[in-house]
C-alpha cells in the first residue's frame, strides 16, 4: 500500500498520511472505536491511533444525536422547551428540569416556596443517587462483569423510577418542575414510600461495596489508570465527580448555595489521585452523603403551596435580559444560559452540557493506555450521549 | 490474603443467589407478558378526549378552544373548529371539533395539552400496547378512537376523576343557581303591580 | 463591576474593555473586550492573585441579524410652487421614511468562574465585525482548555472563526455540512420523511416536496 503524499490543511477525520514510526517498522493502525459499539455509552465514535496496544492519538468525534435542541427552544416557548430538558442527559431528567427552572426563574425574577425547593431538593438527590449507581453499573459491565453489579445497581433503580411514576406519572422523562415551583404536590403516603426506599438504601451501598470496592480483579485494573493532574482538570473545565476524584474541591452545591443546600449537612467526598479508581470511589461516597440529605430534607420538610402564587403557566413573557444558571447535575456542571427580548420564546438559549466539556482531557488521560484501559477511562468520564451531542 | 476480595464478593452472590429460593424480595424479575405490574394511578402515556354520558359525539367536553394545539411542543394535534354549535354539559353552546387528530408517533407523553386545557377535556390514558403494523396512518388516531368515556377515566385516574366531577359539578351548580336567581326575579318582577306615576314636581 | 474593569484597563494599556449593561433581573452585567487585546486581558483575569478566574465555564455564540430601521426624517427641500399666480422658490419641509440596513454581528459571550477563590461570574463578549466576511475572533483554547470543544461548537453552529485555535473543525454536524445551523437565518433542508400531521408552513412544504416527486 502506497504511502498517502498529500498534506492536508486542516486536521480532518481520515485524510491525513498514516504516520511512520520512528524505528521505521511499519505504520500505526488507525481503528474506528463506535459508533456502534457496547462500550461507548450511546452513539459516540473514537478515533484511535494505535502503535499495537498503545493509544498514541484519540480523537472523539461525535453529533449522531445533535438533534439541534437549541433552536428547537428559540422556536418553542419556555413551557414547551422544558420537556426537551428532560432528554438532554435521558438518565438524570429531574436536574435537568431543575437547572433550566433556575435559570428561567433567575431571569424572570421569581421566588420558590418552600416546600417545593424540600421536594425539588429530594428529586434531586434520588436522581443523583441512582445516577451514580447506574453509572459504576456500567463502568463495571465494561470491565467484564457481564451485568452482575449493573443489576444490584438497577434493583434499586427501580424503587427510586417507582417513586418517580407514582409522582410525575412517568419513570425517566418526568417534565416536574416548572417556573415557579412543582408541578403537582407530593402526597403523604409518597413521602412514607420515599421513606421506605431510602431506608433501604444504606444496606443496598454496602452490599455494593462488599461485591465490589475491595476486589483485586478492580484494583488492578482501575488503580493508576487513567490520571487526571487538578490543574488540567480545572483548566479543562471539568466539573462533577471526575474534578474531586483529581483532589479540587469544587462543589457547586457548596459554592453556589442554589436552592436550600445551605441548610443540610453533607461532605464533599475528595480523591487523591484522580484515577479511575479515584472516580469510582468518589462516586460510592456521594451515593452516601445524598442519602443523608435526602433523610433530612424527607424530616424537614414543610407544608404551604408548591408554586409561586404570581407564576404565570400560559403566555409566560420574561423581560428582556440575560441569564445565566447553573446546578450540580449527577454528571457535572450544568448551566443553562438564557437570554430573553420580551417575547415567549427565548431569544437565545444555551445547554452548557458537563459530558461534552468532561471529555476535553479524554485524549490526554487515554495517551499510552491500552485499548482496554479506554474503554474504562471512558466509562469513569460517565457521559451521556443526549447531552453531549444536545 | 490474595484473593480475599473476589471471595467476599462471591459470597455476596452465592447469598442473593441461594437467597433467591427463599425469600420473594430477592427474585426480582416480573416475567412480562404472563405477569404484568398494575399500572400505577399517576402514569401517563398518550391523552384521550373525556366525553360525558353514552353518547360520544354529544358529550364530548373539547370546544375546539385550540389552545392544547398552541401549547403542544412537537405540534402533534391538529383541530378543525366546527361552524355550528351545540350545548355543553351546563348547557352553554360551545363550537365543538369536527376534526382532532393527535399523532402518537410524534407525542412525546408530556402532558402540557393537559395542563392547559381550561375545560377538562383531554386526559392522559395509561394503555402502551399499541404497536401497529400500519406505517402511515396507523398511528393518527382521530376523534373516535381518542374518545373515551367518564367512566373510563374514574377507571384509570380514580382521585383526578373525582376533583374533576367535583369541580365541574360546582361549575354547574353555580350556574343553574344563578338562571335560578334570574328565573325568580323575572317572575317577581311580572307580577308585582306596576309602580304608581311620580307626580309632577314632586321630590325636594 | 467597575473594579475588574479598572484592573484590567490598568494591567493591559489599550484593553478598550467596555461596560454591557444587562436590562433584566438578574443583574449579569458583562464586560465588551475588543478581539486585539482579547488574549492578554484574558491572561490578565486567569493570572491575577485577586481575581483568579481559572475556570472557564461556557462559551455560547449570540447571532444578532441585520436590523432593518425605518425612520422619520425631516427633509428641507426647495420647490418651485405657485403662490398668489406668481412662481417662486420655496422651501418645504416634508418627513421622509429612509430606510437603512444596520450590519448585525455574531457575538462570542465567555462565562468565567474561580475555583480558587470560589467566586464568579465574569461574563466577557466579543463581537465579529459583521457577519458575511469579517467572522474571526481570536481563540481564548491557550488561555482556557475548556474552550476548546465549545469554540469549536461555535464555529460548527454559527461560523465564527477562531484565530488560534488548535483544532478548529466542525464538532456536531459531519464535515461537508456546508451551512451554519444556528443562525437565524439557516433554511432547513427539506428533503425529509412526510410526517402525516404537521402543521402550516411545515404542512405546505411536505406536501410541495412530495407533489414534486
Amino acid at each position: 500500500m502506497s504511502v498517502v503524499e498529500t498534506k492536508p490543511e486542516r486536521l480532518d477525520g481520515w485524510n491525513r498520511p498514516p504516520v511512520i514510526l520512528p524505528d521505521g517498522e511499519g505504520e500505526l493502525l488507525e481503528v474506528a472505536m463506535g459508533p456502534h459499539h457496547p462500550s461507548t455509552h450511546g452513539v459516540f465514535r473514537m478515533d484511535l491511533a494505535l502503535d499495537g496496544e498503545r493509544v498514541v492519538r484519540l480523537k472523539p468525534v461525535f453529533g449522531y444525536l445533535h438533534r439541534n435542541h437549541e433552536k428547537i427552544a428559540e422556536q418553542a416557548s419556555y413551557l414547551a422547551s422544558m420537556p426537551y430538558t428532560d432528554r438532554l442527559d435521558y438518565i438524570c431528567s429531574l436536574t435537568n428540569n431543575w437547572a433550566y427552572a433556575l435559570a428561567v426563574e433567575k431571569l424572570a425574577a421569581q421566588e420558590v416556596p418552600e416546600r417545593a425547593q424540600y421536594i425539588r431538593v429530594i428529586l434531586g438527590e434520588l436522581t443523583r443517587i441512582q445516577n451514580h449507581a447506574s453509572s459504576i453499573g456500567f463502568l463495571l459491565q465494561e470491565m467484564g462483569a457481564s451485568g452482575t453489579p449493573l443489576m444490584y445497581a438497577f434493583k434499586e433503580r427501580e424503587k427510586i423510577l417507582d417513586l418517580f411514576e407514582s409522582l410525575t406519572g412517568s419513570r425517566m422523562m418526568c417534565n416536574y418542575m416548572r417556573f415557579g415551583g412543582c408541578r403537582v404536590d407530593v402526597s403523604a403516603a409518597w413521602l412514607d414510600a420515599a421513606r421506605k426506599v431510602v431506608a433501604g438504601l444504606p444496606q443496598f451501598v454496602d452490599e455494593f461495596e462488599t461485591l465490589l470496592s475491595s476486589n483485586e480483579i478492580l484494583m488492578a485494573r482501575c488503580q493508576g489508570v487513567g490520571v487526571l493532574k487538578p490543574e488540567l482538570a480545572v483548566n479543562a473545565g471539568v466539573t462533577g465527580p471526575m474534578l474531586r476524584a483529581s483532589g479540587v474541591d469544587y462543589d457547586i452545591r457548596k459554592v453556589d448555595r442554589y436552592g436550600i443546600y445551605d441548610r443540610f449537612k453533607f461532605r464533599v467526598p475528595l480523591g487523591d489521585h484522580g484515577d479511575v479508581y479515584d472516580r469510582y470511589m468518589v462516586r460510592i461516597l456521594e451515593i452516601r452523603e445524598s442519602i443523608k440529605i435526602v433523610e433530612q430534607a424527607l424530616k424537614e420538610i414543610p407544608t404551604g403551596p408548591i408554586m409561586d402564587a404570581k407564576a404565570k403557566i400560559r403566555g409566560f413573557r420574561p423581560k428582556p435580559g440575560e441569564a445565566y444558571g447553573r446546578i450540580e447535575a449527577p454528571k457535572g456542571e450544568l448551566g443553562f444560559y438564557l437570554i430573553s427580548d420580551g417575547g415567549p420564546n427565548p431569544y437565545r438559549y444555551r445547554v452548557r452540557p458537563p459530558s461534552l466539556i468532561n471529555l476535553t482531557v479524554l485524549e490526554d488521560m487515554c495517551l499510552g493506555s491500552n485499548v482496554a484501559d479506554v474503554v474504562l477511562i471512558f466509562g469513569s468520564v460517565d457521559i451521556v450521549l443526549g447531552e453531549v451531542d444536545r | 490474603m490474595l484473593g480475599e476480595g473476589i471471595l467476599k464478593g462471591m459470597a455476596e452472590t452465592a447469598k442473593n443467589f441461594f437467597g433467591s429460593y427463599v425469600s420473594k424480595e430477592r427474585l426480582t424479575t416480573v416475567e412480562y407478558p404472563e405477569e404484568r405490574i398494575p399500572a400505577v394511578e399517576a402514569a401517563r402515556v398518550f391523552p384521550f378526549l373525556v366525553y360525558d354520558g353514552a353518547d360520544w359525539e354529544a358529550g364530548l367536553r373539547c370546544v375546539a378552544c385550540q389552545i392544547c394545539e398552541k401549547e403542544c411542543p412537537p405540534k402533534c394535534i391538529y383541530i378543525d373548529k366546527s361552524k355550528d354549535k351545540k350545548p355543553d354539559y351546563v348547557g352553554k353552546q360551545q363550537f365543538y371539533p369536527t376534526r382532532f387528530d393527535i399523532d402518537i408517533s410524534v407525542c412525546m407523553s408530556c402532558q402540557i395539552c393537559v395542563e392547559v386545557c381550561p375545560f377538562e377535556a383531554i386526559k392522559m390514558d395509561n394503555e402502551f400496547e399499541l404497536a401497529t403494523d400500519d406505517r402511515f396512518g396507523g398511528l393518527l388516531y382521530d376523534r373516535k378512537q381518542l374518545a373515551r368515556s367518564n367512566e373510563y377515566y374514574h377507571s384509570i385516574h380514580p382521585t383526578e376523576a373525582s376533583e374533576v366531577d367535583a369541580r365541574l359539578g360546582e361549575e354547574k351548580a353555580k350556574v343553574e343557581a344563578k338562571a335560578k336567581a334570574a328565573a325568580e326575579a323575572a317572575a317577581a318582577k311580572a307580577a308585582a303591580p306596576a309602580p304608581p306615576a311620580p307626580t309632577a314636581g314632586g321630590g325636594s | 463591576m467597575e473594579e475588574i474593569k479598572a484592573a484590567i484597563e490598568a494591567a493591559v494599556p489599550g484593553a478598550g474593555v467596555e461596560f454591557v449593561p444587562n436590562p433584566g433581573s438578574a443583574a449579569e452585567h458583562s464586560l465588551r473586550l475588543v478581539p486585539a487585546s482579547a488574549i492578554a486581558v484574558a491572561t490578565f483575569l486567569r493570572d491575577d492573585a485577586d481575581l483568579a478566574l481559572d475556570f472557564l465555564s461556557n462559551v455560547s455564540g449570540v447571532d444578532w441579524p441585520d436590523k432593518e430601521i425605518a425612520e422619520k426624517v425631516k427633509v428641507t427641500r426647495t420647490v418651485t410652487k405657485t403662490v398668489d399666480g406668481i412662481e417662486q422658490q420655496v422651501e418645504e419641509t416634508v418627513d421622509e421614511t429612509r430606510k437603512r440596513v444596520e450590519p448585525g454581528c455574531l457575538e462570542a459571550v465567555y462565562h468565567l468562574y474561580s475555583v480558587a477563590k470560589k467566586h464568579g461570574p465574569l461574563v466577557i463578549r466579543m463581537r465579529t465585525g459583521n457577519r458575511s466576511d469579517r467572522v474571526d475572533l481570536p481563540s481564548l483554547t491557550p488561555v482556557w482548555r475548556a474552550a476548546e470543544f465549545q469554540e469549536r461548537e461555535v464555529f460548527d453552529l454559527y461560523g465564527i472563526i477562531f484565530t488560534g485555535h488548535p483544532d478548529l473543525r466542525r464538532l456536531l454536524m459531519w464535515e461537508g455540512f456546508k451551512d451554519h445551523p444556528m443562525r437565524k437565518d439557516y433554511v432547513e433542508p427539506d428533503d425529509y420523511e412526510y410526517e402525516p400531521t404537521p402543521h402550516d408552513q411545515v404542512l405546505a412544504r411536505a406536501l410541495e416536496h412530495k407533489s414534486r416527486d
